[in-house]
């Protein structure tokens, strides 16, 4: 009989740089998640409060987003946006045992991470 | 043998509720996003009057609550995961947790408000 289970070595690599593609997808899809809840949401919702809210409102908001560091600001919520649509429709189809093997699971993982980086370049595109 | 035990032994599935409803809802936002943006990349509202119309199409309305609706309960699971894998001691998760749901509350009546209460 073996006595209380012996303590396991733990080892979290948490550095970034040396995670697999999933891992980034993974954390991104949290953190982009978290930062969508707040404060993309709130400051989302006020800018349609106040941009139909009244012609001086839109005008003053309009005027706010053709600064450069405004823009900036909106291409960085494009890509928290754009990577949790691309990685979430990744695990609903993972969830429909869809690509669920190592090697797919990690090309569309890399996919997931290229197309969210370019719906970011392409609202970049758009706006500037 | 115990006969007749009624008791669901992987418990009231709760939990499976959450996730299907999470994936559910994401479903729903996902098309909104595409047809949101396909109808906003096409029209380009250029001023005020051509913004406020877009919001005033009952269709746009409609859209955009069930949005927020959807988004509603997809954040409320999606910051729960976050706040019960980070936040142990319990009084500070339910303060969290609480905070979240009346934030997220706030939300869906002051969309209600912005789409309609003008």
């Amino acid at each position: 009989m073996s006595a209380a289970p012996k303590t396991r070595p733990k080892y979290y690599d948490l550095n970034l740089a040396h995670l697999p593609p999933p891992g980034l997808v993974s954390i991104f899809h949290r953190v982009s998640g978290a930062l969508l809840f707040f404060p993309a949401l709130p400051v989302a919702l006020y800018i349609l409060h106040v941009t139909l809210g009244s012609q001086e409102g839109y005008d003053r908001w309009a005027a706010f987003f053709s600064r450069p560091a405004v823009k900036l600001i909106v291409i960085l919520a494009a890509w928290g946006y754009a990577h949790h649509f691309f990685a979430g429709i990744r695990y609903l189809l993972l969830d429909l045992h869809i690509g669920i093997a190592k090697a797919p699971a990690r090309s569309s993982a890399v996919i997931v991470l290229v197309l969210g980086f370019l719906a970011a370049l392409a609202i970049a595109w758009c706006i500037w | 043998m115990v006969k007749g035990y009624a008791k669901n032994p992987v418990g009231a599935h709760y939990g499976t509720g959450d996730w299907l409803l999470q994936r559910l809802t994401a479903v729903v936002m996902a098309g909104y996003t595409v047809f949101a943006f396909l109808a906003l990349i096409l029209h380009r509202p250029p001023n005020y009057a051509a913004w406020k119309s877009v919001f005033s199409e009952m269709w746009f309305q409609v859209g955009t609550m069930l949005f927020v609706a959807s988004l509603l309960y997809h954040a409320w699971v999606g910051m729960r995961d976050i706040i019960m894998d980070y936040v142990k001691p319990t009084s500070m998760r339910l303060a969290a947790e609480f905070a979240v749901a009346f934030v997220l509350l706030f939300y869906l009546v002051w969309t209600a408000g912005i789409l309609w209460g003008r």
